[in-house]
């Protein structure tokens, strides 16, 4: 209620964050500020752990120092438990951050006789809290008092009192309880907070245990009460983010490309869109893997960052292997470009997958993702469960625009009726998917690939053999003959034959362009022979005309000459004379 | 916590009180409460009736002196401790009930005494 007297114009609840990866989020930004918040669960649930993250970020990351007040554990203890977390317990304490105070209570060495209270207990809190300023205070648990002291009417009671005191000090506070049987705790704390209740979870399903998260009761908030799932990694606990229920991911259209030149082509030329999600199923041998590494590797040559789920093999296996079809991903991985996460699927949990997968994105930051092979989760959970988290992976992937190629292995029959079903059933996630065969004909067996759909773009309709060599994985024409689709050796038969004709046609044409250029050669002359007549003719009629003029000039000098003779007027010259004339005149 | 430094030879013969020990007693108590004051009466008439001229009291007020709370592990108020001798033993209370403080203290033996 402190909260209400400081800020009473404030229209929604005022919330400290927890700096907990996820929690923020599905709590709409943290805990409830200056409450108490009841965080209760089985033993090894995580609550100490989260009561512990929630203070060391509230120091380190929003500036509010807290205090731990210890009931099961001594300060040297929490101190080692968490440096194995990253959280610098000592380091916190020194720096008048962080107060761990150890409450010890031994029932063997305490005598009750008449009436007490615990005003010891709020003395020390009080006293905690004002020594560094705290913000935030846990306890953990304070269920332990239940075992200390005999008298619970006093108990409850202070109880009572402290929730009280905790808010009135407008300290931000977790109190931890363990799980009751009917209850959420053995002694019923929860009656004193009111305000928000999470409740933690560790379950284990078919021999994989996965921690979950729910938060019952957020008084002012509206909250989802499902289970969600969280994990305890390296670095404090990760809680998954819920899976965004509605589909608002931007799309790209930016293409990325299959590090495939033929495979390029089939999709519209320019190969994946960036941000879509690639299904590459297959039965086993037909090349998926090096189809991921292909794709990797293009993404490495780019400069992009890929991360490599590996379900299947250890990171060492997948580049001698790759090494073997001449794509070398070592240089990639030393580079910092390109990063394996390799486990087995059975080793835990779907949802501790699905948040390790989280996990590994969010720190690397990878522009494209390979998952080899999604099919292997079959085995971790029921196809309900495997469809779900894919959902959530994929939603995931797109919101953040990488790129994600997915192989799944099929066991399709000698019939092939099962070759058009993804393992898990999850091809409608898929914008593009990508089927691999094995196809046995003239006693081998050949590899083709189909284009089964690629949405948003024209993609080509046509089987390709997918040929593997040391050179990597190319893409070849097949032949449709009469005894179906030729791969393989009658491929290369096809071709040889093909060959042949198109070297008999070459044959005849050259003979035929020989033909004409003897002919253009001939005709040549021909024009030659009539253009020297034609020169003869012209110089001819010059000639003539020459001697004409000459004559003229020859007739006017002598009758000028004449003319002078008799002393007769100068001569005009002709009117139609030309000057020539008239110049030929004067010489 | 169960050291015996000072324990003699002779203080297991003698079963009740042994002579030679002191008794150091620390009462914690917060500020002046009626149980704070309260059990302070209750254990000077105490003493004074079953250790008379053995024992020394020490109070401690926590809400003073809040650091020395933590030290004996301080939750209840008021909380007799036996320093001296050893082990420590506390009780809780305003200390009205004056055979089970003796029993606690082991003034007065429980069952056989451990000393």
């Amino acid at each position: 209620m402190a909260k209400l007297k400081e800020k009473p114009a404030a229209p929604a609840l005022e919330k400290a964050a927890t700096g907990i990866r996820g929690l923020d989020e599905i709590t709409g930004g943290g805990l409830p500020k200056g409450r108490p918040t009841l965080v209760c669960g089985d033993a090894g649930s995580g609550k100490t752990l989260l009561g512990m993250e929630f203070l060391v970020r509230g120091a380190s990351q929003f500036d509010e120092p807290g205090v731990f007040m210890a009931f099961e554990e001594n300060a040297q203890d929490l101190s080692k438990n968490f440096a194995s977390l990253g959280f610098d317990i000592d380091g916190l304490i020194a720096q008048k951050k962080l107060v761990v105070d150890h409450v010890y209570i031994e029932r063997a060495e305490i005598e009750e006789t008449g009436e007490y209270d615990l005003e010891g207990l709020f003395v020390r809190l009080g006293h905690a809290i004002d020594s560094v300023g705290a913000k935030r205070v846990v306890l953990d648990t304070i269920e332990a008092l239940f075992s200390g002291f005999e008298n619970t009417t006093i108990l409850r009671a202070e109880l009572r009192r402290l929730f009280r005191f905790l808010k009135d000090r407008g300290v931000t506070a977790i109190i931890t309880g363990e799980r009751g049987d009917g209850h959420m705790t053995r002694h019923g704390i929860e009656e004193y907070v009111s305000d928000c209740v999470i409740v933690l979870d560790h379950r284990i399903i078919e021999q994989t245990a996965t921690r979950r998260l729910r938060i019952s009761k957020y008084r002012g908030t509206a909250h989802g009460t499902s289970e969600i799932p969280f994990l305890i990694g390296d670095h404090g606990m990760f809680v998954l983010p819920i899976t965004s229920l509605v589909l608002n991911h931007r799309a790209s259209h930016e293409r990325v490309s299959t590090g495939v030149a033929r495979l390029d082509a089939m999709l519209s030329g320019a190969g994946y869109y960036r941000g879509s999600s690639v299904l590459v199923t297959g039965t086993a041998g037909t090349g998926k893997s090096s189809i991921a590494a292909t794709f990797v590797d293009a993404a490495c040559r780019r400069g992009e960052r890929a991360l490599y789920f590996a379900f299947e093999e250890s990171p060492n296996q997948i580049m001698r292997n790759m090494r073997s079809i001449g794509i070398d991903l070592e240089p990639w991985v030393k580079k910092g470009l390109l990063r394996f996460q390799a486990e087995r699927a059975t080793c835990h949990g779907l949802e501790l997958h699905l948040a390790n997968i989280h996990r590994a994105v969010d720190e690397f930051d990878p522009q494209i993702v390979a998952i080899d092979p999604v099919s292997n989760l079959d085995a971790v959970g029921s196809v309900i469960d495997v469809r779900s988290m894919l959902t959530r992976l994929i939603d995931f992937f797109k919101c953040k625009g990488v790129t994600a190629l997915c192989t799944s292995l099929t066991h399709a029959g000698n019939g092939g009726e099962g070759l058009e079903q993804s393992g898990v059933d999850i091809s409608s996630l898929m914008d593009t998917w990508l089927l691999l065969r094995n196809l046995e004909y003239g006693s081998e067996r050949n590899r083709i690939l189909h284009v089964l759909k690629s949405r948003g773009m024209a993609h080509s309709n046509q089987v390709r053999e997918f040929v593997i060599n040391g050179a990597g994985i190319d893409l070849v024409d097949v032949y449709v003959g009469a005894g179906g689709v030729l791969t393989g050796s009658a491929r290369l038969a096809q071709e040889a034959s093909d060959r042949e004709a198109a070297l008999t046609r070459q044959e005849s044409l050259e003979a035929n362009e020989q033909g004409l250029r003897r002919k253009r050669l001939a005709l040549e002359a021909q024009v030659a022979a009539l253009q020297a007549e034609l020169a003869a003719a012209e110089d001819e009629a010059r000639r003539l005309r020459t001697q004409h003029g000459q004559q003229e000039n020859r007739q006017h000098s002598d009758r000028e000459v004449l003319s002078r003779v008799r002393g007769a007027d100068p001569v005009r010259p002709a009117r139609n004379n030309s000057s020539d004339h008239k110049k030929g005149g004067v010489k | 916590m169960t050291r015996r430094k000072t324990a003699s030879p002779k203080a297991d013969q003698t079963k009740e009180t042994p002579p030679q020990e002191r008794w150091l007693l620390r009462l914690y108590v917060a500020g002046l409460s009626p149980k704070s004051v309260l059990a302070l009466a209750n254990l000077k008439r105490l003493c004074e009736e079953n250790l008379q001229g053995r024992y020394e009291i020490e109070v401690v007020d926590i809400l003073a002196n809040p650091q020395l709370a933590a030290g004996d592990q301080i939750l209840a108020v008021p909380t007799l401790v036996r320093k001296l001798p050893p082990p420590i033993r506390k009780i809780i209370g305003d200390l009205s009930n004056t055979e089970r403080v003796l029993v606690g203290l082991d003034v007065r033996p429980r069952k056989a005494s451990e000393s």
